[in-house]
């Protein structure tokens, strides 16, 4: 450190300096350390041994049982886990892409990515814009319209894999009501079964959106609404031309935190689908967490993390180069 | 429109508006029936999956199988909320949810009191003693909070894995207080920040320190922050599905984790209302949390949105 020359300055700091131990750790250990090591462990052949089976039938006696296999729960034999410094070049990355799986889990994240921002930002702006009506029971409306954020993404998925069960959600209503031909069921129709989850996604993401949105046309003066109505300008044209163009530091705003949600979506589909039927939904998150933790291929795992790292990096780098580098200027 | 709008709310916000311009349109003009429906609907719609678990754990399996999951129950039961909590099977465990719920208990005291102790030194050390490459530290913090964890997840593994914590309830605790960071040391960073100048000055002619500032000035009067920092920190802990699964072991997995293996268990006959009432019971914390604390909550989450 700089201080280090001088020493009565770095008596004086001391404390600080002590206390921002923990973020100085986090930030270069954890966040740029634990990336860059990931990075370069995806160019080897890292692996788990196999000896994680022998060590089950060892331990208890017993071949793995299926429920065991199926959600992870050998995890603790994780630190027979070697990490190879075998240097593979780009073939990890030539098996992810030559891999199925990933590509459908790319095509799922492409697909409730963009359906997820579009239909946040307009369900989440549409219903800001009808609380910022001066209406009654605001509060109310508002307090049900987010209670969905404070439930686990677990919770969500496993309520709303109930209510889209065909056996007894949505689907046996409606033909219980006469509709006989009916069909809804988006959580075993591998062709629509990322939009199942994006039900549920949206339901419990928009409140949130919503509250960004509110706050935001909270912040746009009075003023300018008065202004629109003397000239006579009627209300969508003045959200669309003056307030939505207002708006646009919320709309970036939301726009990172959206997107940095949709790459980490992760819980969600494990409880809804498991990533079924099949591998029809499954996504990225899934695909490291399972190459790292259950199929004993860290290689694997390491280059697909990699890749939702660069996809990130995509979104988030233009948008700090604006915002940190903007305001040094200013 | 606008006049319509005052009329058909009490001036609450805007008392120097007095009874002007043109008379005030009926409570039922077209303009609020399709407001109020819009929002009617939308917050039915929000509030069905709640009614749907309330009304599904209260239902016994055979009603289930005849009726639809919307149905009200015929005979209310509390047996699947007893069987859920105590006697619910994950794999050879059948102690139910009892023993996830105290391993998420247990996780989630340390974790909240150590992050946000961290945090809010650490926002004060940033606020009101800046060193030299602290703004560095900081932005790298902020930007890392939005790395995929995925990309962290294994160079954690061997970090605890080293320091033989790996799998132990302290592992996670440390876990959650290194991905809590970002946001809450904003947060009180921020917060911080706008505490007068002045105050600190005076402190600091007066003779108080470091230390001495913090916990006889700054902490008695951020409590506001303290307890938004709070919420933010119980109910992300609580719902933290990702790193229970990964940094604990089978006997010590969190409630999410034990309930995601409840309900999506392979063997058995899946009982639904004993599944809903285990996902009503693990939401109710955060739950119970949202709906006492109101705009604190929201301020909280907005917390995170508002960049430094």
């Amino acid at each position: 450190m700089a201080a280090n020359a001088r020493p009565i300055r770095l008596l004086r700091n001391l404390n600080a300096k002590i206390a921002a131990v923990p973020m100085i750790l986090t930030a270069l250990v954890v966040f740029v350390g634990g990336s860059m090591w990931t990075v370069i462990y995806s160019f080897t052949g890292s692996k788990l041994l196999p000896k994680k089976l022998l060590k089950w039938d060892e331990l208890f006696a017993i071949p793995v049982p299926e429920w065991i296999a199926k959600d992870g729960a050998l995890n603790f034999d994780i630190p027979v886990g070697i990490v190879s410094r075998s240097f593979v070049g780009l073939d990890q990355y030539e098996r992810l892409w030559a891999s199925n799986r990933w590509i459908i889990s790319i095509e799922n994240l492409a697909i409730y990515g963009a359906c997820s921002l579009v239909l946040s930002f307009v369900i989440g702006f549409v219903l800001a814009a009808l609380l910022d009506q001066k209406i009654r029971f605001e509060n109310t409306f508002r307090t049900i319209i987010l209670y969905p954020f404070a439930l686990s993404f677990i919770v969500t998925g496993l309520v709303w894999q109930w209510i889209l069960n065909p056996e007894f959600g949505i689907q046996s209503i409606v033909r219980g009501m006469g509709f006989v031909g009916f069909t809804f069921d988006p959580l075993y129709n591998q062709d629509i079964v990322i939009y199942g989850i994006l039900i549920a996604g949206l339901w419990q993401g928009t409140g949130l959106i919503m509250c960004l949105m509110l706050a935001g046309l909270r912040g746009i003066d009075e003023d300018i609404w008065k202004a629109a109505r003397v000239d006579g300008i009627p209300m969508w044209k003045t959200y669309l031309f003056i307030v939505i163009p207002m708006m646009r530091p919320v709309f970036i705003t939301t726009l990172v935190i959206i997107a940095s949600g949709i790459v980490r979506v992760y819980d969600l589909v494990v409880a809804q689908t498991s990533g079924g039927p099949g591998i029809s939904s499954e996504v990225p998150a899934k695909y490291v967490y399972d190459y790292m933790f259950q199929n004993q291929n860290l290689g694997q795992g390491f280059a697909a993390s990699t890749m939702m790292l660069l996809a990130v990096a995509v979104v988030i780098i233009p948008w700090a180069y604006l915002e940190f580098g903007g305001r040094k200027r200013g | 429109m606008i006049s319509a709008t005052a009329a058909a709310s009490p001036a609450t916000r805007a008392p120097l508006e007095g009874p002007r311009g043109p008379k005030p349109r009926t409570r039922f003009s077209r303009r609020n029936i399709f407001i109020y429906g819009t929002l009617g609907l939308v917050a039915l719609y929000y509030a069905l999956p709640l009614y749907v678990m309330i009304v599904t754990s209260l239902k016994g399996m055979p009603e289930i199988r005849l009726g639809n999951v919307f149905a009200p129950p015929v005979e209310i039961t509390f047996e699947p909320w007893v069987k859920a909590w105590s006697t619910a099977c994950t794999g050879l465990n059948c102690d139910g949810l009892s023993r996830g719920f105290w391993n998420s208990v247990r996780i989630l005291i340390p974790s909240v009191v150590l992050s946000i102790a961290i945090a809010s030194v650490n926002g004060y050390a940033l606020a009101n003693w800046r060193f030299r490459g602290a703004d560095l530290f900081f932005t790298i913090l902020i930007v890392g909070a939005f790395i995929p964890y995925q990309v962290m997840i294994y160079p954690i593994v061997i970090i605890l894995r080293e320091m033989g914590l790996y799998g132990s309830l302290t592992g996670l605790v440390l876990v959650h207080s290194v991905f809590g960071m970002p946001i809450l040391t904003l947060l009180f960073r921020n917060y911080f920040t706008s505490i007068p100048e002045e105050l600190f000055k005076a402190a600091r002619v007066d003779g108080a320190g470091f230390w001495g500032i913090y916990f006889r000035i700054m902490l008695p009067m951020s409590l506001p922050i303290f307890v938004v920092a709070m919420i933010l920190q119980v109910t992300g802990i609580w719902n933290d599905f990702l790193f229970g699964v990964i940094y604990t072991k089978p006997d010590l997995y969190p409630m999410t984790v034990q309930l995601n293996n409840i309900v999506n268990s392979v063997q058995g006959v899946k009982e639904y209302n004993v599944n809903m009432a285990a996902t009503l019971l693990t939401g109710l914390v955060p739950l119970a949390i949202y709906f006492v604390s109101g705009k604190l909550f929201v301020r909280g989450i907005a917390a995170g949105a508002v960049k430094g």
